[in-house]
């Protein structure tokens, strides 16, 4: 390989969002020509440096040169018009529209009278996607495409940009093998023609399928560029979760009594398939995975957000129903949610409101609000959890996301929960908050609550699960023991790999 | 990848293509679903009235809601972006009242002149609702609301500071002519009407900024990530909305002669009615000129057949709100039949 | 929901204020202001929007919008009359009208709950078919001849003062959507609800049925307010209270409600009711006509929007301009 001008470099790039650096110092080179593979577990910072190099994020430190020249990546529409095409996780396309016009909007090709020239349209559109071989035609409606389709229009609307680079952040998550193949083809193709290509992805037969180049991130650092065949699949996950496991999260031992919630051959279509488990009082039961495995949808269903389309459900000895989230908190499950934001906290509300939100009826005399017990309640479970405010009163979104994370636990643990489902409960919040939370896990594990902890932190199932189940699409790929669980083993059959 | 699979694919390809286009014409299948309910309508009532069936009725038709469907272009712009005006009976109240005074204060002025000053009128005051919501950031629905109440109030205000009504004997005759004249035997009104359709029609379709209309409403974020300006497009179609209905003024004064302070009161929900049963989506990103005139056409033919099968006046109101809310339901389920069909072509392919 | 917000402290002092302003302008203006009879004169002619703007304050706040209140009100009203002049008793007919409120209510209901469809399409279809049927039922006739005793409960007094009876009703029925919305377990989920709906689903409320009810709730006032309305005029026709529903939603946004849902108090919509009504009063003793009065209204619409929009983008740009003197300093 030629040693040409690099068309990206970055220099020193810092970003941190609140109290948390999500980026740190990080050098990095891409060239035309080649396929560059960004590789490290979820929070290691590699949506942050694709949102930057999008235009959407701009670095608090650090400098940024597109085609040898210094540029401040302002906006969008400044990184399109540097020749950078980005194809985000989650397609941002217009369901009104047909794919033609999703591709061309804001420069749809105009005649000689300066009208929309829609013949040229469908037709550069169609030819572009028969040169990538995507089986769609230019007049379909976005609406009916399924996110794998959506994906592939997002791609041709990048390469119709004409881009010299192309950023795919996580493209393979929600195609099927044949439509990767494809993507792959495509993506050959692209480096034919001396396009340089950022692929984002933790999935590492792919990586080592398409890409010549591998950069791993860690927490927000560079740890390493090489050449992918100088290295190995052991070597990579070493790079990607290698860190001491520090005291940080102190686990005490709790006594793990009968099995309270179990589930048999639970599938639902598009989700998860067959999946069956035990949980028992007392018991972390750590469910780990990448993105897109299956957990949060296992979450869901559990908690009755969700239908299984098959399986059963049986809670203390009893097979259930679960219809609603009333159904499932009737049973004794309470389910803390991935994202607190949209689903965790009704941020305009005070802590005092949020904690008492699911058992109003406690807190309640006649049907009025008795503001004396909510307030022992909520004050209880804040001093009880260490949540650091200005008072109950306070409204949830002047907190740290540490003491959000808190405030969302108290809620549901006043509930009194037999079966507490964790989703993500640690995600961006910092070191300090973080091992509080998992005191506070581990207590109520002592207590005798039943814990689900769904988490894409490696370590941290590690340390506090006392079983580890890895779901890999939608499957259960391994069952671990805490004393045989590693993270190499279970990072193995997240990725799906086989293994000892 | 193999050499087979790809040649496997080419059959299936190009019949999703062609699918593909059939599907792409699910607008297509509302105005489609449109005409049907138009021709059976038509068939059913002119079987029992052959009186119905004639080129006189289908004018008075077309008549009868030329102005409504001018403002309901105007009104059809706004929705496609997400927003929506409430004050358009207000504006067309307005205009055509100051119009009509104005011709009556100054006969011997030209009538293009007036016919301006109605537009004029019209442009400002929906260009007023654009800063307002667009600049001042005020939610269409609360902007809309006010000015509907301060346009309408104004109209009192002009009234009571002038005269309390025109009639058709203080304007001169051309003004009136406006609406009774016809040009190659169709009455003029119906020409304004079918080409200002025509034109915003052609606008919406070929133009880029008006393809970016229905880009803003589809998607508001994804049209910021790729650098649409929302504000402008929405300025712009609450001006454009506020001139069609100031033209609607112009030719309300015109086609009723006798107008007072409370001209086109409740226009507004007249004209939300027949543009979303003409398939325009409340929500943005969808529908068309075609559609919402041919909702406006689907009203005003229902309230003449009920006129012609002699049944009661009192049951006109009813049966159109019964009819909104037929298209709302029905649109619902097209929508919901469309994405499990789409899932099915997927599964299967 | 106390103070949701500390801004929306300062919008009920700002209306307590306006509302000051509006009492001492009309004492000032007129000596008439102050006096009984022209309190009667003030708030009578509003009880009806005051009594919908209630169930419409929660609508708004779980984040939909019930534009047919009016028209239910002028069904109701016929209904009445329809029942009334047939000879049936009148106890009858006040309780089929409310029926009817009922019925309207939860066809809106369903069509929002169960069919998910969109609420301000579906009121104002609702707004043209229950004002229609209205027409259907009593054509352009008019039902008149009401007894003195409950035409005496539109338009009387509570004896020994100037305080109408509609009053007394919209002042008990306040009083019970204030506690409810502000003190009951069932106004937090309210406030959950119009604040983000998914959380409040994941804590086990029932969105659906909750909506349901309120727009039963809204229904059942509006044909209350219609009784009320009939009894006031003397009269049950069928364009009754034509277009009121702009003003009720007017009054429960000026009194501070988001049109997006999710924050505001019952205590604004009050006082944006007798700020409204206050300042209608002070025209019409000031010989404007109502018709421009609603000018003056749809300015203090636009205005209480407006204002503290300009005022954050005000203080945004100040902070802004702060930071940016900050950091330059640094580099």
């Amino acid at each position: 390989m030629q040693r040409a001008e690099p068309i990206i470099e970055l220099s020193g790039i810092a970003k941190h969002f609140g109290s948390v650096q999500a980026l740190q110092g990080i050098d990095f080179r891409l060239f035309p020509g080649e396929v560059h593979a960004l590789a490290g577990e979820n929070g290691a910072g590699k949506s942050t440096l694709v949102k930057i190099l999008a235009g959407i994020y701009r670095p608090d430190a650090g400098m940024v040169k597109v085609g040898g020249e210094v540029v401040e990546l302002r906006s969008p529409t400044q990184a399109q018009a540097l020749g950078i095409a980005v194809v985000h996780q989650e397609p941002m396309l217009f369901p009104d529209l047909d794919v033609a016009e999703n591709v061309f909007m804001g420069r749809h090709p105009r005649d000689r009278f300066g009208r929309v020239d829609w013949k040229r349209m469908y037709r550069e559109v169609d030819q572009l996607l028969t040169s990538l071989d995507v089986p769609l035609s230019s007049h379909t409606p976005v609406q009916g495409l399924s996110v794998a389709e959506q994906q592939l229009v997002e791609i041709a609307k990048a390469l119709s940009l004409d881009a010299r680079v192309l950023v795919l952040d996580e493209p393979t998550a929600a195609l099927s093998a044949h439509e990767v193949d494809e993507l792959f083809a495509i993506v050959r193709q692209l480096r034919e023609r001396g396009v340089a290509i950022l692929f984002v992805s933790h999935r590492l037969e792919e990586i080592f399928e398409i890409a010549d180049r591998l950069t791993i991130f860690r927490d927000g650092t560079h740890i390493i560029t090489a050449p992918v065949g100088e290295m190995t699949t052991e070597a990579i996950i070493r790079h990607m979760v290698g860190r001491e496991l520090s005291n940080l999260f102190p686990k005490s031992e709790a006594r793990i009594g009968d099995v309270v919630l179990e589930v048999r051959h639970l599938s639902r279509p598009g989700s998860f398939t067959d999946v069956s488990f035990q949980l028992r009082q007392g018991e972390i039961l750590g469910f780990a995975g990448l993105v897109g495995a299956g957990r949060t949808e296992v979450a869901r269903v559990l908690f009755g957000l969700d239908r299984a389309e098959s399986g059963e459900i049986w809670l203390k000895g009893k097979q259930v129903r679960i219809r609603s989230p009333r159904d499932a908190m009737r049973s004794g499950l309470a389910y803390v949610p991935e994202d607190r934001h949209q689903h965790g906290l009704v941020m305009d509300f005070s802590i005092a409101a949020n904690v008492t939100l699911p058992i109003l009826k406690q807190v309640s005399r006649l049907g009025l609000i008795d503001p004396r017990l909510e307030r022992k309640i909520a004050g209880d479970y804040s001093s009880q959890l260490h949540v650091r405010s200005s008072g109950i009163e306070q409204l949830v979104n002047a907190l740290s996301g540490g003491n959000q994370q808190k405030v969302v636990l108290s809620k549901w643990l006043a509930t009194n929960p037999s079966v507490l489902i964790l989703d993500e409960p640690t995600r961006g919040i910092d070191v300090g908050a973080k091992a509080e939370v998992h005191r506070i896990i581990s207590d109520l594990a002592v207590e005798g609550l039943a814990i689900i902890l769904i988490s894409s932190e490696l370590p941290e199932v590690l340390a506090m699960a006392d079983r580890v189940i890895v779901l890999h699409e939608g499957r259960v790929s391994g069952t671990f023991a805490r004393s045989e669980a590693t993270q190499e083993r279970v990072m193995f059959a997240a990725t799906g790999q086989e293994r000892g | 990848m193999t050499t087979t699979s790809r040649e496997v694919e080419q059959a299936p390809k190009r019949a999703q293509a062609s699918q593909a286009r059939l599907l792409s014409r699910v607008s297509r299948v509302r105005e489609l679903g449109l005409l049907i309910v138009l021709l059976l309508l038509i068939l059913v009532v002119g079987i029992q009235v052959p009186r119905f069936l004639s080129i006189d009725n289908f004018e008075q038709i077309l008549l009868s809601i030329a102005i409504l469907a001018i403002v309901g272009v105007g009104e059809t712009l706004v929705l496609l972006t997400r927003q929506v005006d409430l004050s358009v009976g207000s504006i067309v109240g307005l205009t055509a009242f100051v119009t009509a005074y104005f011709f009556k204060e100054l006969p011997g002025i030209n009538l293009v002149v007036g016919i301006l000053l109605g537009c004029g009128l019209g442009l400002a005051l929906g260009m007023v609702n654009g800063l307002l919501i667009s600049l001042g950031r005020v939610p269409a629905i609360v902007a809309t609301l006010g000015t509907l109440y301060v346009y309408r109030g104004l109209v009192f205000v002009f009234a009571s500071n002038t005269t309390l009504q025109v009639n058709a004997s203080d304007v001169p005759a051309s003004y009136l002519a406006l609406a009774t004249t016809q040009i190659l035997g169709i009455p003029t009104l119906i020409i304004i009407a079918l080409v200002i359709a025509v034109i915003v029609g052609y606008f919406l379709r070929a133009s880029r900024t008006g393809r970016q209309l229905y880009a803003v409403g589809s998607n508001p974020e994804a049209a910021a990530i790729i650098g649409l300006r929302a504000n402008r497009l929405t300025f712009g179609a609450f001006a454009a909305s506020g001139l069609l209905c100031g033209l609607a003024g112009v030719l309300w004064g015109a086609r009723f002669a006798t107008v007072d302070a409370t001209a086109a009161t409740g226009l507004e929900l007249q004209v939300i009615a027949a543009v979303v049963v003409g398939g325009v989506n409340i929500f943005g990103g969808s529908g068309t000129i075609l559609g919402a005139c041919l909702g406006a056409i689907v009203l005003g033919t229902l309230q003449n057949a009920l006129n012609i099968l002699n049944v009661s006046q009192f049951w006109l109101q009813a049966i159109d709100g019964a009819a909104i809310i037929a298209a709302v339901i029905l649109d619902a389920f097209i929508t919901r039949w469309l994405q499990r069909s789409l899932l099915v072509r997927r599964k299967r392919a | 929901m106390k103070r949701v917000r500390s801004l929306l402290f300062s919008w009920e002092a700002l209306l307590v204020i306006l509302l000051a302003t509006c009492c001492v302008l009309g004492s000032v203006l007129s000596p008439y202001f102050l006096t009984g009879f022209n309190f009667y004169a003030l708030t009578s002619n509003i009880m009806e929007i005051a009594i919908m703007a209630l169930p419409m304050t929660l609508i708004i706040i779980v984040g939909e919008i019930d534009l047919s209140v009016a028209s239910v009100l002028g069904l109701a009203s016929v209904v009445l009359g329809l029942i009334w002049q047939t000879g049936h008793p009148l106890w009858l007919a006040i309780g089929v009208a409310l029926l009817v409120g009922v019925l309207a209510g939860a066809l809106n209901g369903m069509l929002v709950t169960r069919l998910g469809l969109p609420s301000l399409v579906v009121t104002i279809g609702s707004l043209a078919l229950f004002r229609g049927l209205a027409y259907v039922v009593l054509g352009d006739q008019a039902v008149s001849n009401f007894p003195a005793a409950f035409t005496n409960l539109g338009f009387g007094t509570i004896p020994g003062s100037e305080i109408p009876w509609s009053g007394l009703i919209f002042a008990i029925l306040a009083l019970i959507f204030a506690v409810v919305l502000h003190f009951s377990s069932l106004g937090r989920q309210f406030y959950a609800m119009g604040n983000n709906k998914e959380a409040a689903r994941f804590t086990g409320i029932n969105v659906q049925r909750t909506k349901l009810i309120l727009f039963i709730v809204s229904g059942l006032l509006a044909a209350l307010a219609g009784i009320i309305f009939t009894a006031r005029v003397s009269s049950a026709r069928p364009d009754n209270a034509l277009g009121f529903e702009l003003d009720v939603v007017t009054v429960v946004l000026l009194g501070g409600i988001n049109i997006f849902g999710g924050s505001g108090s019952l205590l604004g919509v009050v006082l944006a009711i007798f700020i409204v009504a206050a300042i209608q009063n002070i025209l019409s003793l000031l010989n404007i006509s109502g018709d421009i009065q609603s000018l003056a209204i749809g300015l203090l619409l636009i205005l209480s929007v407006l204002g503290p929009n300009i005022a954050r983008r005000i203080q945004v740009a100040i902070a802004r301009r702060r930071l940016a003197a900050g950091s330059s300093r640094q580099v």
